[in-house]
């Protein structure tokens, strides 16, 4: 991560945050104790990415920082500043064209109350791209930093599988 | 999985039956769900966190709030004194003089109970109030485990529950001592069940506003129902009924009973709002929902049977303790009674005998959580199959079988007085274990054990009752007590169906979604009615109180959408459709009885082609009404309070219905356990399930699955475990340990469907199935593999090699001296010597004086001297996540100037609280040396007991090794760079 923080913050004072989020500019200010979730749900009405535990177990907060999957609530704001972030309201193709991660989600009933999702899609869309060969155990590995409560998993790895699948075979997605 | 033939078992062309995408989805994949802290909210709204008790048990002597009130940004401060004035206790379900009240007032009885609110203009600001809020306690013994509960001198929790028993109730059904006494056997089982939560990803959220000119509450939570608890909130804010208006926000993010418990939260925030006269707003954290939620009961439970020669079991013996924690929480204790109608399972057993005794303890108060009282009763009950089996030398599929309920004597009514609504027990136990291939895992235990590795079978037959009766809560009071009350039963479900003036159909129910899918399941019923796509169908499932048809029983909760809800749907369709009947009779010139709704027209069969289209039919009643056939009245809208009939009250003898419907669950399993570590391995599972009429196949094996994740955790990880001094040890996900998709294996699920003659639809439910099943069956598997006759749960693998090898060794321990920690608190003790340069004389000097001792002890200031040898002050201190601010006492004893000093001292925080001592020697070395040694131990609970003893022991040692690092520094003003490499050193030494 390429970004200049100032060397110095005043813990008392809101400093400003600019990035890009999910290829749009965006920004705000920031106390420097502010969580990304934070910032992202309520400064900037992101309200897509959730809250699960605020300390990095249940992988509901995932976002991509710089293409690589990051725990919201362990980064602080203005650790942000000039990353290119990118949230699951940046995953469709269009507002009435979901990705194909999304579609197979829906074909394999892969959410129920859909907290838990967002954050399992940014950490899955990461996988499916660099790794397009994956398999299940692979899906399980990565699905290992996330908490479903809804599902116990077998839906959603075979969603994961569909995608993986659908992204190979191009004309599919 | 084998869904797919039950998909064209239902009816010609119809939408229910078949996994149709659901309408939920495209909005929660897309980011755009609206959870209750996605919502906007009113400008202006304020926010609140909340002080919770590190302690198990104490008396609150006084609650200093004045330094937090004048914080910027602070609005208000509530405590017990203010909710006391404002708020009257929650009703309590048994008779007895004790008060409820969803905050401490007087006295803490839980760590984590909520002891002060802080509202502020945002979180973060909220959260500093609290560190400035002052509370003093006296601990008071705590009491933990129910049997310690129930000894004679155990510290009392509740003057009003004498020896800690809220109720003691002893039933009997047919002649339990006959059969008892002429039975050939006595087989039994102990069993200590433990306590888990169903944690939803999503915590608590609340948003209340107060209106003093109408003494009117208005308030959003993600609760799931029963709407009986609006009842216990309105009387507990003192407004009557329609001055609390209760709304539900669209989506909330799982449940599984949970959620209920957030009811004493909703009182909370709803007189924090009252108190700062502005809209404020609480958003339950993770930490606050593992201590402070709702949990369900742990239970400790004596199982005797009498038993035939054969395996026939002629009577059970129950002898049952339930753990409610440290309050009665409405509903409780209902989690004991739910299963009172099938308290002899899947079995027909006609003798009885029941002792039910509900205790209190120094624990987080419980509630409902999926499976609600069934995980507590099938564990011993098919553990006792399992040890019956063991005991005469049977097969345990015999012994099941010998015991089930035949197929020809439904409906059944059990000696409890449940009626058992369908089902063919034994067909579909013989389809289980032909289709999920019983054979070959027999095949693969023999092999196994030929190779000499640990392999086992377990089973578990169980009935999974949906739909509550609202009375069986009442089977807790005696006759007479029931009389005086009144009755209460039935299981009301409400829909109500609107036709606009396109003639769209919208569907309006009480039911509350977590997460389940009900908007496409009640499209696809809807759409059937009509002869409409799902899509041409608008649900809306999100409650308010003030606006929509309810009762007491709407809600999410035992698994009563599909057999309850959803056919009440129908039949409000259906009453619609008969109405637009009548108007299409008169301008198709045909009888109305037999109007083909179709393809989104309406005709007679005779007549196909002069058809009506639907959607113009269904306008009618706005834009003509007076054009309506006289008996039609209105087309516009049906509300349907449906009750089935069979849910009576308690009878005087004490049978109760406790549910409407009664599904069938047989499961079995082949385990391998690892014999180094005791590791689980789960080879097979198959679940066979009688659930009724499957309306949407995606969602059944969608529950399926989830119950069978959360059971897999109850079985192999989760317990939300208190030391014996009652502090939590599990509260973080980091230490309650939930299965990841890498523990959850795919289980194989079965279906046998006998449709449920009860409901409208003749579905049953369930959602909660697994997590009674479940459990068991892996026990039994894993007590097959092991020859074990006991077996606890979870089934951690450092249990399990115990059993295989024998308790290990304590680690020899290098302090000789025995710890002065209450046992259970986290204890850490330690040692090490550090050499400074400056005279003993001066750095006796250094402690005497509060200046000097300020910048020596980390994370100190205001360090105030109290007398010579004692000083107070405040600390900050972060260990792992938690970063806190503590009030420290430090008092200096048997002191030997200039050569040693026992320094003692306390600490105490929203956090958590610890005590410590150790002794300090300095020894001159020299001219201007001193070498110092030191030993200490220390003790700490409270909240930052349960983050993990690692982080905890680490974290000692840092703020240890930095004290005595800047004692050097300040003794001998050098840098501490050259202290680092001592500190290493002395870290090794400790
Ligand atoms: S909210 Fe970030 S990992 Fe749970
Ligand atoms: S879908 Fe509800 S937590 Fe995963």
């Amino acid at each position: 991560m390429s970004r200049q923080a100032p060397a110095v913050l005043d813990a008392g004072q809101r400093h400003p945050v600019r990035f890009t989020l999910n290829g749009r500019k965006a920004g705000g200010e920031a106390e420097p104790r502010m969580l990304l979730h934070d910032f992202l749900r309520h400064v900037l009405g992101a309200t897509g990415t959730h809250v699960g535990c605020e300390h990095g177990i249940c992988g509901a907060c995932t976002v991509q920082i710089d293409g690589a999957p990051a725990r919201a609530c362990l980064t602080l704001a203005v650790q942000a500043d000039g990353a290119e972030i990118r949230t699951v309201e940046g995953l469709a193709l269009a507002p009435d064209r979901l990705s194909a991660l999304q579609e197979a989600f829906r074909a394999h009933h892969g959410l129920q109350c859909g907290f838990c999702t967002p954050g399992i899609l940014m950490s899955l869309d990461a996988l499916l791209r660099e790794r397009p060969d994956c398999g299940e155990a692979e899906i399980r590995e990565t699905l290992s930093g996330h908490l479903c409560r809804c599902t116990g998993y077998t839906p959603i790895v075979k969603a994961a599988l569909a995608a993986a699948e659908a992204l190979r075979v191009p004309h599919h997605a | 999985m084998t869904l797919d033939v039950h998909a064209q078992t239902v009816g010609e062309g119809g939408w229910v039956g078949i996994s149709i995408p659901r309408v939920e989805d495209a909005a929660l994949l897309a980011g755009r769900g609206r959870f209750i802290d996605d919502l906007g909210m009113p400008p202006g709204t304020l926010h609140a966190a909340i002080l919770r008790s590190p302690h198990a048990h104490a008396t609150i002597e006084s609650i200093r709030t004045d330094a937090a009130r004048a914080m910027p940004g602070v609005a208000a401060i509530l405590t017990g004194t203010e909710l006391r004035a404002l708020t009257t206790s929650l009703v309590v379900g048994v008779k007895a003089p004790v008060e409820c009240w969803p905050m401490a007032i007087d006295r803490v009885r839980y760590v984590g109970e909520p002891v002060a609110v802080a509202v502020a203009t945002d979180r973060y600001l909220a959260e500093d109030a609290l560190d400035a809020i002052e509370v003093s306690y006296a601990p008071l013994p705590a009491v933990v485990a129910p049997l310690d509960a129930l000894r004679d001198g155990a510290p009392l929790l509740h003057e009003g529950f004498p020896g800690n028993i809220a109720s003691d109730r002893s039933f009997s059904y047919g002649d339990p001592d006959g059969a008892f006494a002429s039975a050939p056997h006595r087989i039994g089982v102990d069993v200590d069940y433990p306590r888990n939560a169903c944690t939803p990803i999503e915590t608590y959220g609340v948003v209340a506003e107060y209106d003093p000119a109408l003494d009117a509450y208005d308030v959003l939570a993600n609760f799931q129902g029963p709407f009986s608890i609006h009842a216990v909130i309105a009387r507990a804010l003192r407004v009557p009924g329609n001055r609390l208006r209760l709304r539900t926000p669209p989506d909330s993010g799982g449940s599984f009973g949970v959620k209920q418990g957030i009811f004493p939260y909703i009182v909370l925030i709803a007189v924090a709002a009252r108190l700062a006269g502005r809209p404020v707003k609480w958003i339950e954290d993770r930490m606050e929902h593992l201590a402070g939620a709702v949990s369900a009961t742990n239970r400790v439970t004596r199982l005797q049977a009498a038993v035939a020669e054969d395996g026939r079991i002629l009577a059970l013996d129950w002898d049952q303790i339930e753990d409610c924690g440290a309050h009665l929480r409405a509903p409780e204790p209902a989690t004991l009674y739910r299963m009172h109608g099938n308290m002899t399972g899947a079995y027909a057993i006609r003798n009885l005998r029941i002792r039910n005794r509900v205790v209190v303890t120094n624990k987080l108060p419980t509630g409902l959580n999926r499976g609600f009282g069934g995980p507590q009763i099938y564990f011993p009950l098919e553990r006792l199959i399992s040890r019956i089996a063991a005991t005469l030398g049977l097969d345990p599929l015999a012994v099941v079988r010998r015991n089930l309920v035949p197929a020809d004597a439904f409906p059944y009514r059990t000696a409890t007085g449940a009626l058992l609504d369908s089902g063919d027990y034994r067909a579909a136990l013989d389809v289980a274990l032909r289709d999920g291939d019983h054979e070959s895992l027999l095949a693969r235990r023999a092999a196994a054990r030929v190779e000499g590795r640990l392999y086992g079978i377990g089973y578990a037959a169980v009935v999974e009752p949906s739909v509550s009766n609202m009375g069986y809560i009442t089977t807790v009071l005696t006759a007479a007590e029931r009389r005086r009350a009144g009755p209460k039963n039935g299981a009301q479900a409400t829909a109500t169906i609107t036709l606009d003036p396109v003639g769209s159909v919208s569907v309006h129910v009480a039911s509350v979604p977590q997460g389940q899918g009900h908007r496409t399941v009640l499209s696809q019923v809807v759409a059937d009615v009509f002869g409409l796509r799902p899509s041409d169908i608008r649900v809306v499932t999100e409650l308010d109180t003030a606006k929509d048809a309810w009762s007491i029983a709407s809600g999410n909760y035992a698994s009563r959408f599909a057999p309850a809800v959803a056919g009440a749907a129908q039949i409000a369709a259906t009453r619609l459709r008969e109405r637009l009947a009548r108007i299409a009779a008169a301008q198709l010139n045909a009888r109305a009885d037999e109007l083909v709704f179709s393809a989104g027209k309406v005709f007679s069969p005779g007549n196909p082609g002069n058809a009506i289209p639907f959607t113009r039919l269904a306008a009618t009643g706005h834009w003509a009404p007076a054009t309506l056939p006289e008996e039609v009245e209105q087309s516009l809208r049906e509300t349907v309070f449906w009750t089935p009939p069979q849910l009576d009250a308690p009878n005087d003898a004490d049978e109760v219905n406790s549910s409407l419907c009664h599904g069938f669950i047989f499961d079995f399993c082949g385990v391998e356990v690892d014999r180094d570590t005791g590791e689980i391995r789960l080879d097979r599972y198959v679940t066979m399930h009688d659930c009724g009429r499957i309306l949407h196949p995606g969602m059944v094996a969608g529950q399926i699955t989830g119950g069978f994740a959360h059971a897999l955790g109850a079985a192999l990880l989760e317990e939300q475990s208190y030391a014996p001094d009652g502090s939590l040890l599990t509260g973080t996900l980091a230490d309650y340990l939930i299965p990841t998709a890498r523990e959850v294996p795919e289980p194989v699920i079965l279906h046998y469907e006998t449709p449920s003659p009860f409901t409208p639809l003749g579905a049953k439910g369930v959602g909660e199935g697994n997590t009674m099943s479940t459990p068991v069956c892996i026990a039994n598997a894993v007590a097959d593999a092991l020859g074990l006759a006991d077996i606890r749960l979870p089934l951690l693998p450092s249990r399990l090699s115990e059993a295989l090898h024998g308790a290990e060794p304590q680690p020899p321990h290098h302090e000789a001296r025995p710890p002065q920690a209450t046992q259970g608190e986290r204890t850490l003790f330690g040692r090490g010597r550090a050499s400074v340069d400056a005279t003993p004389e001066q750095l006796w000097a250094m402690l005497l004086d509060p200046a000097l001792l300020a910048r020596v002890v980390p994370g100190a200031d205001n360090v105030r001297r109290e007398s010579d040898t004692r000083f107070r002050a405040e600390v900050t201190l972060g260990i792992g996540p938690v970063r806190g601010r503590y009030r420290a006492e430090i008092a200096l004893s048997d002191l030997d100037p200039p050569r040693a000093v026992t320094l003692s001292g306390s600490v105490d925080g929203a956090l958590g609280f610890g005590r410590g001592r150790g002794r300090l020697r300095l020894v001159p070395v020299g001219q201007a040396r001193t070498e110092l040694t030191y030993d200490y131990e220390a003790a700490v609970g409270g909240k930052i007991a349960s983050i993990g003893g690692r982080l905890l022991d680490g974290a000692a040692r840092v703020v240890i090794g930095q004290f005595f690092e800047s004692l050097a520094v300040q003794a001998s003003g050098r840098r501490p760079s050259l202290w680092r490499r001592l500190l290493r050193l002395f870290r090794r030494r400790a």
